[in-house]
C-alpha cells in the first residue's frame, strides 16, 4: 500500500499512522450515555469502501481523509482533513 | 476410528494404505438443536464439548470453506496462560489445563509441546512489570518464574547480549506454555466431534438468519439451503461483524490483518517460545526446523488476508535485534489472517440481544491458545443459557458498564491492543 499525500506526493505506508473509521462523530457535551457508548465502542467494521482518518506523521504531519477498500486495500481518494480532531466534535 | 499403538502397527503392516477418514464430511439436515457457524478450532471445539460434556449431539458445524482454513491454520501455534487481569487469568489457565489433556480427551495427536514461553525484559521497569505479572499468575495457581540474566544466558546462549540499547536483563518464564500443531487441533476436534454424531458441513456459507415473528432466530440461510436450529452460535472471529450484521447487530470490534512468517528449515536452535520485550517479536521453531514468528498487526482495518511491508520490516528488525545471526536465514513464507480486534483487547462470549443467537468473538490475536477453553465455555453458554464461571467477565455489555478487561491499558483503540 502506498498513499498519495495531497501535499507530499506518493509515499510509503510506514510514514502514515491510522486513526480509524471517519464516520463516528463525538457527541456534544449534552449527548446521551447511549450516544457516547456508540461513539466510543460500536463500529460498522465495513467490508468494502470505507472513509478513514490517517496521519502523515513521517511527512507533512497533516491529517488526511482516505477512502480505501478494506477487502482489497485499494485507495480511491485522499483528501486533506484539516482539524480532524476538532471536526470530530459534533454540534 | 480409534488411534492407538495397535492401530498404528496394523496400518504399518498394510503399508499405511488402509487409514480411514478421521471425520465424516456431512450434508445438512433440516434441523439441529444447535448450529455453530464457523468450522475453525473454536467452532469445532464448541461442538465437541456440547456433545461430550453437555450431552447435546444433534449439532452441526457450518464452514464456508474447508475446516481450519481461516485463522486456525494461520497462527503461530503458541499456547500459554500468562495473563495478569481478573477474567483472563482464570480463563486462559482453564484453557491451558485442557491443552494438557487434549490428546487423551480427543484420541488425537495434536503435538502439544510444553517447551516453555519466555518473555524477555530489557529494563528495570519492565522487570518490575513482569515480576508483578508473574506474582499475579502464581497467586492464581499458574506457574511462573522470573529469570535473571545468568539464567537466560544459560538457557539461550545464542541471543545478542551486547545490545547496548535494549540489553537483555532476564525474562518471565512459563514452563507449561509452548506450542501445539494448529491443523491437528482442528482435525482432532473434528475427529472426536464427528465420532459423537456432530455434522461437519463444509462449503456451506451462512447468508442470513431465519427469524420468527418475535425476532427469535430459528435457523440460518446458507449456500446449501435453509437449516433450522434451536440455537445458533457464531464462532467466526475475523468476520464477526459481517455475520452479526445479518442479524442487525453492531459489535465493539474492528477487523485487522495480522501477518505471520516462517523461515527455511535450520538445525535446532530455539528451545522454547520467546518474545522480545523491546519491540513486538515472538518466535518458536517448528519440528520441521522453520522459525515461526510474528509481531504487530498492520494497524488498519482489513478483510484482505494479506499485509504490507512496513510490518514485515518491523518484525524482522525485532528478530535481528535479538538474534543477529538469523539475518542470513531466508524467509520461506509469509501470510495474513483477519483478527477480531475488540475495543479492550479481550474476547466476548455471550448471548446477543437477538434471542437464540450466541456470540463467540473478539479474540484479537490470541485466539489459538484459547481454543479448548473457548470451546468449553461457549458450549456451556449454549447448553445452560448462562455463562461459564471462567467466562463470566467476557460479557458483551461490559463496554457499556465500563468493565473493560484491557491488559495493555490503551483504551478503546483496537489497533493498539
Amino acid at each position: 500500500m502506498r498513499i498519495v499525500c495531497p501535499f507530499c506526493g506518493e509515499r510509503e505506508l510506514g510514514e502514515f499512522t491510522y486513526l480509524g473509521d471517519a464516520k463516528p462523530v463525538r457527541p456534544s457535551a449534552g449527548g446521551s450515555e447511549h450516544d457516547v457508548f456508540d461513539y466510543l465502542y460500536l463500529r460498522d467494521n465495513v467490508a468494502g469502501a470505507m472513509s478513514e482518518h490517517w496521519y502523515h506523521g513521517g511527512g507533512c504531519r497533516a491529517w488526511l481523509k482516505i477512502t480505501r477498500n478494506t477487502l482489497t486495500h485499494e485507495i480511491s481518494s485522499v483528501e486533506p482533513a484539516a482539524g480532524v480532531g476538532a471536526a470530530k466534535v459534533g454540534g | 476410528m480409534k488411534y492407538s499403538i495397535f492401530s498404528l502397527a496394523r496400518a504399518a503392516f498394510s503399508g499405511h494404505k488402509n487409514w480411514q477418514r478421521t471425520w465424516r464430511d456431512a450434508s445438512p439436515k433440516d434441523h439441529y438443536d444447535v448450529v455453530i457457524i464457523g468450522g475453525g478450532g473454536h467452532g469445532l471445539a464448541t461442538a465437541w464439548f456440547l456433545a461430550s460434556e453437555y450431552g447435546i449431539r444433534n449439532v452441526a458445524v457450518l464452514e464456508k470453506g474447508w475446516i481450519g482454513s481461516g485463522n486456525a491454520g494461520r497462527n503461530t501455534t503458541i499456547i500459554r496462560s500468562n495473563y495478569g487481569l481478573p477474567g483472563n487469568t482464570g480463563f486462559y489457565e482453564l484453557s491451558m489445563k485442557l491443552w494438557e489433556r487434549m490428546e487423551q480427551d480427543l484420541n488425537y495427536n495434536t503435538m502439544v509441546s510444553q517447551r516453555g514461553v519466555i518473555n524477555l525484559y530489557h529494563s528495570d521497569a519492565q522487570r518490575d512489570a513482569y515480576a508483578r505479572r508473574g506474582n499475579t499468575m502464581r497467586i492464581n495457581g499458574i506457574d511462573a518464574e522470573l529469570l535473571d540474566l545468568a539464567a537466560v544466558k544459560k538457557m539461550m546462549p545464542f541471543l545478542n547480549f551486547d545490545n547496548a540499547r535494549f540489553p537483555v536483563q532476564g525474562g518471565l518464564l512459563q514452563r507449561r506454555g509452548g506450542t501445539a500443531r494448529h491443523d491437528a487441533v482442528v482435525w482432532g476436534y473434528a475427529h472426536a466431534a464427528s465420532a459423537l454424531g456432530v455434522d461437519i458441513i463444509q462449503n456451506c456459507e451462512v447468508t442470513g438468519f431465519s427469524r420468527d415473528a418475535n425476532g427469535k432466530v430459528t435457523g440460518v440461510e446458507t449456500s446449501r439451503g435453509t437449516i433450522g436450529a434451536g440455537k445458533v452460535g457464531m464462532a467466526v472471529a475475523g468476520s464477526s461483524s459481517r455475520v452479526a450484521a445479518m442479524a442487525g447487530l453492531r459489535l465493539p470490534i474492528e477487523s485487522h490483518v495480522l501477518q505471520a512468517f516462517v523461515s527455511e528449515a535450520i538445525k535446532p536452535l530455539i528451545p522454547n517460545v520467546m518474545t522480545f520485550g523491546a519491540g513486538h517479536f515472538y518466535v518458536s521453531q517448528s519440528d520441521k526446523g522453520g522459525l515461526v514468528f510474528g509481531g504487530d498487526i498492520d494497524g488498519y482495518n482489513s478483510y484482505a488476508q494479506r499485509g504490507n511491508m512496513p510490518v514485515m520490516e518491523d518484525v524482522c528488525e525485532g528478530g535481528m535485534a535479538l538474534m543477529p545471526m538469523i539475518g542470513r536465514v531466508r524467509l520461506l513464507r509469509q501470510w495474513g489472517g483477519i483478527m477480531d480486534m475488540s475495543m479492550d483487547g479481550s474476547p466476548i462470549i455471550d448471548k446477543t440481544p437477538v434471542d437464540g443467537l450466541y456470540l463467540n468473538a473478539g479474540w484479537c490475536y490470541g485466539g489459538f491458545k484459547a481454543t479448548p477453553g473457548s470451546g468449553l465455555v461457549f458450549a456451556h453458554l449454549l447448553a445452560r443459557n448462562e455463562p461459564h464461571k471462567e467466562a463470566a467477565r467476557f460479557r458483551l455489555d461490559r463496554f457499556r458498564r465500563g468493565a473493560m478487561i484491557d491488559e495493555k491499558g490503551v483504551g478503546a483503540q483496537p489497533n493498539l491492543h
